[in-house]
């Protein structure tokens, strides 16, 4: 039932006193006519709503949650005691600086260590999201070849198996993109990208490990190809977590990245966001940086870039974001940070190794966190499909891995298991993805009607689009 | 330390040995030598959770909290009721991803659903998405919408909030989408420019409405200018005003943007924040980031899946609308309960409180020895200018535990008061400052 559905007019909460000076309305011209029409409950109602919509939700504390690139780890606690302090959420962001230190030093924190750990000299938080911190490290990369009158380099080269992401941010600051291939071991062909690299390319944007899960071992190499034709090099962080503590972006030789505090970090992901995008950058491009900087000094202090691109946003990014991630550096300190992906990268060679005698794994060798399955086979033998599986899982309470990417594997799931799963968790899973393969191979039909035990079945996705309904129509 | 990994080191070993390796180590053998990190980080030891409580507890307690506020510019102190923090922290909402498996996420789509709906009923709008990163990136990503072949140009009030400003240079920057700013005269929109820099190759004009100072603009007026020449109109808009103020359906807009923060989220030095997108239904498909429409499922049950996703980066990758991927979902949902607390009652009320309370406030500076600088219809917003330092003024406020306006310059404050603001606080603000004119 819809919020709109429930309670009764007159019904509410008692929220505000009375107003305690005289009224004062619009003029006539800019007053509101048009009826508004908001829910009016009482304050058990609404609760009760609520709780039935979480009921029909899955979190990280609902089971197990393998989508691949999301790094969808356990969202530690503390963080969100910290991030609801009121000296942090009372906080107007344009309070004199005076008075905002703790936020500032929370800023500055943030940045040292996270510096440390990617090899980049500054950073900025002003990035609301991974795909936002994109858009801002190519406006970096286009301010530095402008500011050396450097006009010709209109392309950005990214390889077929990158986040769609990176395509879409290249377009919206300008550039054209050259897709290069991926080589037959799922890493960047070296003979491609030198073909590629040219005096017009302004930089690469990589994730490494890639999508796959594979560490490309020739990124020195790679990251020298584009820098010898004057290209930049862009790291999307999506993956860190597979290396951090382990390899830095910095010394690979990559220029600028972006982290995903929501994956890597632990931040939550709130049903889709807020997420946070910080930028980082080597000390070349950080006069470009957008808004402000965080110094110390006697005190802490903003300061503006020189060559500043501007804003991207208002204030300083999503700032409890930012306390939440500061909070879970602190807990893991020097020693926790390569567990984590050393653990990571653990839990995803056990379940590769363990599956591969049923599903064929994409591309065999070591994985890092993730690793992807072709169904193709499955599919051909069967007729069940990578979604089939996956909806399957959905019975079995199982959040289904990352369908239908990389584009470059037919029928792929993408499988991250991350570092704060246990083995039990893992060994129940790998049991339950190797009885939905007999189911597969014994009854399709059951996997084409799954999910069975959901709130809703399979739902009309064709219809939805083609006949959008995208708010509730009140009776009038 | 602490640590969140459940593996003990036997557990480790015994998996290592199934995977057909003999150490931690060798899982990153491949990975070449001259990359590695030599050695440790250079960040502090790990911490246990009363240590890591006690440090950012100090850290924070370097803030102030400041219990008056008169400060907007963007940022607003409404109250919060309880519920808001209640639902938000439900952790099935909170750790959540992006609802790509509808089966499993129908609470999340369909509390999206409503929160479309409740934002297309605020603006009288057709259409809402699911959010983005804040509202000047609303604004930035709206330009976006209107941009065609033969329309390349933005024209945008210099009445609107600096950061959406600055924001949408930056945006244009990127896209080469042309930016002209329409002067203000008098504190809005100057309408005789507007109609002289307006053409063919306009795609669209853009206003704050209430603007930056807090001024009503001849909102109107300015979409006819739009339309006259088929560039599109867009308004941004404070939503609580909406709760009194004509909303930019009625006013003609075809595109409404906001930033939501003044529905349930906290001032959190800036963020996180939410930013609303809605438009007229032929616009529909032009919004960027996800949306979410009702459907049914293999029994003809009603659901809801996240639709029209031929527009975003997953599928259309460098021909997507936009790139946005995540947004700021759970601040869409602390927006959607908040607006079913305060419901159309609550929320006409809080409207018509700020403003009250702004024009209190403006009468009582006045008094005090200033100039209000507005010279028509205000919302909650105003300036003042004396021949006092605002400097002065501001530091004498602090020193009473009082966060005073905004200062816009040596002399201009912009002040702005809510729900928030009680009368006798307002009344000891300005005794302040007629104090401080004074000495």
């Amino acid at each position: 039932m819809l919020v709109f559905e429930r309670g009764r007019e007159g019904r509410g909460l008692s929220l505000i006193p009375a107003c305690d000076v005289e009224l004062v309305m619009p003029e006539k011209s800019d007053k509101r006519k048009r009826a508004l029409h908001l829910p009016e409950l009482s304050e058990s109602e609404l609760c009760r709503h609520y709780t039935d919509l979480a009921k029909e939700c899955y979190g990280v504390n609902d089971g197990f949650y393998p989508l691949g690139s999301c790094t969808m780890k356990y969202n530690p606690k503390i963080n969100e005691d910290m991030a609801a302090l009121p000296e942090f959420t009372e906080i107007h962001p344009l309070q004199p600086e005076h008075t905002v230190q703790g936020c500032l030093e929370v800023m500055k924190t943030a940045e040292e260590y996270l510096c440390e750990i990617t090899g980049m000299k500054r950073m900025t938080f002003q990035p609301a999201a991974g795909a936002h911190g994109e858009f801002t490290g190519l406006l970096l990369i286009k301010a530095y070849h402008d500011s050396r009158g450097d006009k010709k380099r209109t392309k950005i080269i990214i390889p077929d198996s990158a986040h769609g992401t990176n395509p879409a941010s290249a377009v919206m600051a300008g550039y054209s993109v050259v897709s290069i291939p991926s080589g037959e071991d799922g890493c960047v062909d070296l003979e491609k990208l030198r073909e590629a690299a040219g005096d017009d390319v302004a930089g690469l944007m990589l994730t490494n490990p890639n999508t796959v899960g594979l560490f490309d071992k020739n990124i020195l190499e790679i990251t020298k190809i584009i820098h010898e034709c004057g290209g930049q090099c862009y790291y999307d962080g999506a993956n860190l977590n597979a290396v951090m503590g382990m390899v830095r972006p910095g010394d690979m030789g990559f220029d600028v990245i972006h982290l995903n505090l929501h994956k890597t970090f632990s931040t939550p992901h709130g049903g889709g966001g807020p997420g946070s995008g910080p930028v980082g950058c080597k000390e070349h491009l950080a006069e470009f940086l957008p808004s402000i900087l965080v110094e110390r000094g006697e005190k802490l202090s903003f300061v503006k870039p020189r060559n500043s691109i501007g804003e991207i946003k208002s204030f300083y990014g999503n700032f409890l974001i930012v306390v939440r991630a500061l909070t879970y550096l602190m807990t893991l300190g020097r020693e926790g940070v390569p567990q984590v992906s050393g653990n990571a990268v653990l839990n995803a060679n056990y379940m590769m190794h363990k599956l591969k005698d049923c599903y064929t794994i994409a591309y065999d060798g070591v994985c890092m966190h993730e690793f992807v399955m072709s169904l193709s086979d499955l599919k051909k033998k069967s007729g069940v499909s990578a979604m089939d599986i996956a909806k399957g899982l959905l019975d079995n309470g199982i959040h289904p891995p990352t369908m239908y990417f990389p584009l470059i594997v037919d029928e792929a799931l993408m499988v991250e298991p991350t570092e704060t799963e246990s083995k039990e968790t893992l060994d129940e899973v790998i049991a339950v993805f190797k009885k939905l393969y007999k189911t597969a191979e014994r009854d399709a039909g059951e996997l084409h009607a799954a999910p069975v035990h959901t709130p809703v079945t399979r739902l009309d996705e064709v219809g939805a689009a083609r006949h959008p309904v995208l708010k509730y129509e009140f009776s009038k | 330390m602490g640590s969140y990994i459940p593996g003990t080191e036997r557990e480790q070993k015994e998996m290592l040995a199934e995977t057909g390796f003999d150490s931690m180590e060798e899982l990153f053998r491949h990975i070449p030598e001259e990359v590695k990190i030599n050695g440790e980080l250079k960040i502090p030891s790990g911490m246990t959770e009363l240590e890591v409580r006690e440090k950012m507890r100090r850290i924070a307690g370097r803030n102030r909290v400041f219990s008056v506020c008169f400060r907007g510019a963007g940022a607003y102190r409404h109250f919060i009721p309880s519920v808001v923090k209640s639902v938000i922290s439900k952790e099935n909402f909170l750790t959540a991803y992006t609802p790509y498996q509808a089966e499993i996420s129908q609470g999340i789509l369909q509390s999206i659903f409503e929160y479309q709906t409740m934002i297309c009923e605020l603006t009288g709008m057709d259409a809402s998405n699911a959010s983005v990163y804040d509202g000047a990136s609303a604004v930035a990503e709206s330009i976006a919408m209107c941009c065609e072949r033969k329309r390349k140009k933005a024209l945008v009030s210099g009445a609107v909030n600096p950061y959406i400003l600055e924001t949408v240079k930056t945006y244009c920057s990127g896209s080469g989408t042309e930016l002209v700013i329409i002067p203000e005269k008098d504190g809005v929109t100057d309408r005789k420019a507007l109609e002289d820099m307006i053409d063919e190759m306009t795609a669209c004009v853009c206003v704050q409405h209430p603007n930056y100072y807090g001024n009503m603009e001849e909102a109107g007026t300015i979409g006819e200018i739009a339309h006259g020449v088929g560039a599109k109109y867009i308004m941004s808009v404070n939503p609580i005003s909406l709760g009194v103020v004509k909303t930019p359906g009625e006013y003609g807009a075809d595109i409404a943007v906001g930033d939501g923060q003044p529905l349930g989220l906290s001032l959190a030095f800036g963020g996180p924040y939410l930013g609303f997108m809605a438009c007229v239904s032929k616009m529909t498909r032009k919004l960027p980031g996800r949306i979410v429409g009702q459907t049914v499922d293999k029994n003809g049950k009603t659901g809801y899946v996240l639709t029209l996703q031929a527009r975003e980066q997953h599928i259309r990758r460098e021909k997507a609308s936009s790139n946005v991927c995540s947004n700021q979902a759970l601040c869409a949902l602390a927006a959607g309960v908040y607006l079913s607390a305060v419901g159309s009652g609550g929320l006409k009320n809080i409207a018509v409180q700020c403003m009250s309370k702004a024009h209190y406030m403006a009468k009582l500076l006045e008094e005090a020895g200033c100039t209000i600088e507005n010279k028509g219809s205000f919302f909650h917003e105003f300036v003042t200018v004396s021949d006092m330092p605002a400097e002065k003024i501001l530091a004498d406020l602090e020193a009473e535990g009082i966060l005073g306006g905004y200062p816009l310059d040596e002399y201009r404050v912009l002040w702005c008061c809510t729900e928030m603001n009680r009368k006798e606080d307002m009344d000891r603000a300005a005794h302040i400052v007629r104090r401080c004119g004074k000495c």
